[in-house]
């Protein structure tokens, strides 16, 4: 039986008059407010990031509104590159005046007059189109007298530039490498200056608590995961697409309902999330007390070999890595070569608890998200699916 | 001023000549030439102020910035598992028989690019490639060989 905690909603991509190009009700009505509310609003709202990593949102701007620096930045995290993900994609291809509404109370909370959307040079396709809506953007908040802009920059095919010191490295025409933390990009972001960075969803979410209030945004999700997920659901399905969702569903109800009737496992989070198998479906919940997601879900049926899921993810890991730190830069080839060897036979059994030794210590020591994160896909597909890496 | 040198003359008036308009530049020479050529990358150095180490090391970062010569016609095949799952093998076999090139090769008569990248962002709609900027999802052997068709036929 599915349980009460499933619900399927329609916060993201409704309700559009009210940022649709020509108008923006929701900005005329945020410019009363002053800056500080809004912001006490967003913390009290409990809202927090959609890229993954689950950072408090109205805590990020309180932080960077306190500085004090003429010039700050607001960032749109927009290079969803993490496996399995394309939730962004539809955002904004669907509703990008509410990106842009997001980024201007932001703005207009932090003080910050600039804004920049870092786009995937894979999503190039969109640039006419989202060019489009900001000119009709700009011209409206420009009679409002709010002094704000955006532009958007493009990437160009590099997974670690999602991480965002990467990502304002390569804004600033460097290699796309992160930096050290701290100092977090609130004190010293693009151009060393304070900056808040959000992902797409993120944005979406503070114009529509703005538009609804926090009391209506609190009834959704649970008290960890507040509000609505935007899931890009794909694999063994027979309804791959973009579903919003409310946080802190069971698994089970989830594979319920997407699943094939045949589902082996679900990867939640992508590559650098972690495999749920079957027996788990049951006592895993989707959300921050349990195992969050930037919204991949990928479902494997019992055809799927899991040792090519892993050999995929590494070699994704692998490529992926700037490279600049040798946990990460050599660990990840170490275990391309390793789960191979025991694949056929050169090495045994014994040798996948070296490799995940190795992948704990990459948590431990790589430099950025991207090779910390290589043990959560590795040591739940090599655990839960041991058999499938020997023979 | 060769014809290159006068390119990067250009984008560098449009778009600055700060170090942060490095990636809007390199990203613009691609477009037009399909690669970073030495010539454009030294010019890009000379007309920004910075050496040409720099710039050869931030282009040499990113994947879609090549510093190879590419054909007119750029095809990323998305490499995801989901791709695989959903028959990204036959896409890349029916593309290596229709254009008679490998992965990472072009044709000699340099009109068309094959290679893989990472996940694109359409695991909802695979197998799925990239033809310069534009998607091309749910693929068939039939379509892409159609797909390339209407880019032969344009030329
Ligand atoms: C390797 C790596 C890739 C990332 N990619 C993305 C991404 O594509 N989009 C995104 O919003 N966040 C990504 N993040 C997370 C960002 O660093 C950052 O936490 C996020 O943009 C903050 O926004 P949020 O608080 O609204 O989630 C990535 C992190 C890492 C380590
Ligand atoms: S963990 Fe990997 S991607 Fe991150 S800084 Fe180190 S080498 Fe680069």
């Amino acid at each position: 039986m599915r349980s009460n905690n499933f619900k399927k909603t329609d916060v993201i991509f409704s309700d559009c008059q009210h940022t649709d190009g020509q108008k923006y009700p929701i900005l005329e009505s945020v410019l009363k407010k002053k800056p500080q509310d809004i912001i006490n609003e967003i913390i009290d709202s409990g809202l927090k990031g959609r890229g993954g990593a689950g950072f408090p949102t109205g805590l990020k701007w309180k932080f960077a509104a306190a500085q004090e620096q003429a010039e700050k930045y607001v960032i749109c995290n927009a290079d969803e590159g993490e496996p399995g993900t394309f939730k962004d994609r539809e955002i904004l291809l669907k509703v990008p005046g509410k990106v842009f509404a997001g980024m201007a109370i932001c703005g207009y909370c932090i003080n910050a007059k600039k804004g920049y959307i870092y786009l995937r040079g894979e999503y190039k396709f969109m640039v006419p189109e989202l060019t489009k809506f900001l000119n009709e953007f700009h011209t409206t908040i420009q009679k409002m007298g709010y002094d704000f802009s955006i532009q958007i920059l493009m990437g160009s095919g590099a997974y670690v530039c999602g991480e965002e010191t990467a990502l304002m490295e390569s804004m600033e025409g460097r290699r796309g490498e992160p930096r050290n933390k701290p100092p977090f990009p609130v004190i010293e972001g693009f151009n060393n200056k304070p900056t808040v960075i959000n992902n797409v969803e993120t944005f979406v979410n503070v114009a529509m608590i703005q538009r609804y209030g926090v009391a209506e945004f609190k009834k959704l999700g649970t008290h960890d995961s507040r509000g609505t997920k935007v899931f890009s659901i794909s694999g063994d399905t027979s309804k791959p697409g973009v579903y919003e969702l409310e946080l802190g569903m069971k698994l089970s109800d989830f594979v319920d309902e997407y699943g094939d009737g045949d589902t082996k496992a679900v990867q939640v989070g992508g590559a650098s999330g972690f495999c749920v198998p079957r027996k788990k479906f049951n006592e895993t919940i989707i959300g921050f007390e349990g195992v969050p997601t930037g919204g991949s879900m990928m479902l494997f049926n019992s055809s799927r070999s899991m040792y090519n899921v892993l050999s995929n993810f590494i070699h994704f890991f692998a490529e992926e890595s700037c490279g600049q730190c040798t946990p990460c830069r050599v660990g990840c080839q170490q275990l391309v070569q390793g789960i191979k060897a025991v694949k056929n036979g050169a090495k045994d059994e014994d040798y996948l608890k070296k490799l995940l030794k190795l992948t704990e210590s990459m948590k431990l020591t790589a430099k950025c998200g991207l090779g910390q994160s290589v043990a959560n896909s590795f040591s739940s597909i090599v655990t839960n699916f041991k058999e499938e890496m020997i023979y | 001023m060769t014809e290159i040198k006068e390119m990067v003359k250009i984008l560098a008036e449009k778009h600055g000549r700060e170090r942060g308009a490095l990636m809007p530049i390199l990203q613009a020479v691609v477009e037009k030439q399909n690669f970073l050529s030495e010539e454009a990358m030294t010019e890009i150095a000379r007309q920004l102020d910075i050496s040409a180490a720099q710039v050869y090391g931030t282009a040499s970062f990113y994947s879609f910035l090549d510093i190879k010569p590419r054909g007119k016609y750029v095809i990323r095949v998305c490499k995801s598992i989901i791709a695989e799952m959903k028959g990204k093998k036959e896409i890349l076999k029916t593309l290596e028989n229709s254009l008679k090139i490998k992965v990472g090769q072009t044709t000699p008569d340099r009109m068309f690019s094959l290679l893989e990248t990472n996940d694109i962002g359409w695991s909802d709609q695979e197998p799925s490639l990239l033809i310069n900027e534009t998607p091309y999802t749910n693929l068939t052997s039939e379509k892409i060989i159609n797909i390339i068709h209407e880019y032969r036929s344009k030329n």
